[in-house]
């Protein structure tokens, strides 16, 4: 899948987690610069990225990702 | 609105869209305020959050309480924290085998594996017993689900050092004591595991990451489990289920292919299905859940059906029974006017997808499960929402249908007397009205919760609350029961009252709809009178607080002669001359 569609998918998730439309997404992203994004909403996007793209993620690949950059990365692997 | 909450739930889609499930919920009108705690033994956010949808659903608006993170116990023993401020209506545990403290060694006796499940259950019915004496409300405990991994393998399930056979037994003793114990409510997570999969609820990515003691995709169903006992507890279950006929309670249509051509026996897999189906609505209907037919065929057709050797329901099984060729919603108004319950207590079951969309656009209080049409689904929509869930079976439970037949013979009467009170007369009324006794406790706080029209002030009340009430001197308190000569209506009014000085306050006064226009409410104020004045009062203050329900009754103390006061309240002079109001019925005391 190319970097573009899951950003625009991803942008998606957070928009329907998050309840927020304004929502956009760069690279660059992280969790900091968006309001709603706190530790509960996290394991929300965590499970409805999964649902979304129908990938698992395990114990190590959830924790060091920097930002979305990271996290589209780690899309791409997993559902290559 | 789409429907988040019908069986199967999309967990995916109720977890990603929450909050603006959530917003939509919020524009309800008439919802419930209710205080829970949830005091849990791991992470509850997640759990929160999903039961609030669900209440919301079921029109009940919580406000929460969560106890820190694994202080469950603390929360309850030691009065300092938040908890007793909040004044909890009902408390939720929400604990797992995760919080079991310890599980039997191998090399240990038999003697000391005994004193460690007793220790277990002291622990938590040391828990139990403190909420009683602090606060009486109703506790929502979940039980033990299987363990995520089985060291003795089979073994596990029965020796005595299995960790399989250690959670059964807790369970077992969990039963017990929720038998015992009114105001204690089993969440039946063992149940709930084995229906979502074990393999998949133990997802130890979400222990061991975020402190969650099941895989977050099966918090929807625990959500929704606990929100059918609090519906329950609030008198918010569904009463009737209105069933379609044709490929609904038997395959093929009975208009085209006759009595032979219905599929509906142990010939086929298609007819046993239907059997099947059919066995489990008549076991809803001996829970004491009522049924109706809605069907469009001609009445003789639909009739004939349930003459077919094989059915297992028959046509006398129905408390209300509307074969036409009329609109299905308008059908279902007639049928909570008929059988006296609010269009907020029906579930519609219907094959139809067109017929369910009218009732849904038409009727929006209705509840209408997505059914389908494979058969073979029919119970599992049915049976997996708890709609008809209540947290006990009173003997008016197991007797329901009954009362409503004969309501069905009294109106056939009806119809054949010159006056009404000619009729009131011919039913040859007797009525016990007495103070609240011990046995009918029960049945009292049942109808105290779940009245919603013929209900003065819509005061809710816990079992505890009740029997306070029932000891408490400065009280008046009183239950009627009614029965004529087509039988016995059981329990069906209450009033309470509290004296202030000269005067009788009334705090709580309700009547089933089931014995409306029969004269009971005046019997129950004329006994209340009488009660009143042997304590020497002067007068009787009542309340009518309107809801969006009980506009039936909002001139009742008006035609009883009260004098209307401000604010909701009515005032009547006991002191003297006070005519019985009563013609009709003969009272026992």
């Amino acid at each position: 899948m190319i970097a573009e569609e899951i950003q625009r998918r991803m942008t998606e998730v957070l928009r329907d987690v998050l309840d927020n439309e304004a929502i956009t997404l760069t690279r660059e992203t992280t969790a900091d610069d968006i309001e709603e994004w706190d530790s509960l909403a996290h394991i929300s996007i965590i499970v409805a990225i999964e649902n979304e793209f129908g990938i698992k993620f395990d114990l190590v690949d959830i924790k060091p990702l920097k930002n979305i950059g990271e996290f589209i990365d780690l899309i791409k692997r997993k559902t290559s | 609105m789409t429907n988040y909450f019908t069986y199967p739930l999309n967990a995916h889609t109720l977890l990603r869209k929450k909050k603006a499930i959530r917003r939509d919920l919020l524009t309800q009108t008439n919802l419930d305020d209710k205080r829970i705690a949830i005091l849990g033994g791991s992470t509850t956010a997640e759990v929160r959050d999903m039961l609030e949808l669900f209440l919301l659903h079921a029109g009940i608006r919580p406000v929460f309480y969560e106890s820190e993170y694994n202080r469950y116990f603390e929360d309850v023993m030691f009065p300092e924290s938040g908890l007793k401020d909040f004044r909890p209506e009902i408390i939720y545990i929400h604990t797992t085998n995760l919080n079991i403290r310890r599980f039997p060694a191998l090399n240990e006796s038999c003697e000391a594996i005994e004193e460690l499940l007793a220790n277990e259950m002291n622990r938590f019915s040391g828990l139990w017993e403190r909420i009683e004496q602090d606060y009486g409300c109703p506790v929502i405990q979940n039980n033990f689900e299987l363990p995520h991994y089985r060291i003795l393998g089979n073994l596990d399930a029965y020796d005595t050092h299995g960790r399989t056979a250690f959670i059964g037994m807790l369970n077992y003793r969990f039963a017990g004591e929720a038998e015992k114990r009114k105001n204690l409510h089993l969440n039946d997570i063992n149940y709930l595991s084995a229906w979502f999969g074990l393999e998949r609820w133990h997802d130890r990515l979400f222990w061991y990451s975020y402190k969650y003691a099941m895989n977050y995709e099966a918090i929807p169903l625990l959500a929704d489990s606990v929100a059918s006992i609090i519906r329950g507890i609030c008198g918010k279950a569904k009463k009737c289920l209105v069933l379609d006929l044709d490929n609904t309670l038997w395959g093929g249509v009975i208009g085209d292919d006759g009595l032979q051509g219905i599929r509906i026996g142990k010939e086929t897999p298609e007819a046993e299905a239907y059997t099947e189906f059919q066995r489990y609505v008549r076991e809803l209907k001996e829970r004491g859940v009522l049924l109706a037919v809605c069907s469009k065929n001609d009445e003789t057709n639909a009739r004939e059906g349930f003459a077919h050797p094989d059915s297992i329901l028959s046509a006398d099984d129905f408390a209300a029974f509307t074969a036409n060729w009329n609109p299905k919603h308008e059908n279902i108004r007639d049928i909570a006017y008929t059988l006296n319950i609010g269009i907020d207590s029906l579930v519609f079951a219907d094959d139809n997808p067109v017929e369910r969309e009218i009732v849904r656009a038409q009727l929006a209080e209705v509840t209408v499960p997505e059914l389908g049409s494979d058969i073979v689904k029919y119970i599992d929509i049915l049976d997996k929402t708890g709609l008809f869930e209540t947290v006990s079976l009173s003997a008016d439970d197991l007797q329901r249908n009954m009362f409503y037949v004969a309501n069905t013979e009294r109106a056939k009467q009806q119809e054949q007397f010159a006056s009404y009170d000619e009729f009131l007369r011919s039913l040859k009324m007797v009525a016990e009205i007495a103070p609240f006794s011990p046995i009918y406790l029960d049945r009292i706080t049942q109808l105290t919760n779940k009245t919603n029209q013929f209900n003065l002030t819509t005061r809710r009340y816990t079992l505890s609350e009740i029997q306070t009430m029932a000891d408490d001197d400065s009280y008046i308190t009183l239950y009627g029961k009614l029965r004529d000569k087509f039988g016995d209506n059981g329990l069906v009014s209450v009033i309470a009252g509290i004296k202030k000085e000269n005067e009788l306050h009334i705090d709580l006064w309700l009547m089933s709809c089931r014995v409306l226009k029969r004269g009971m409410e005046t019997a129950m104020l004329d006994a209340l009178v009488a009660r009143a004045r042997e304590c020497g009062l002067k007068a009787i203050v009542g309340y009518y607080f309107p809801t969006a329900k009980n506009g039936m009754v909002k001139n009742l103390f008006h035609e009883m002669g009260f004098r209307k006061l401000p604010e909701n309240s009515w005032h009547l002079d006991i002191s003297e001359n006070y005519t019985s109001k009563n013609p009709f019925i003969e009272i026992n005391q």
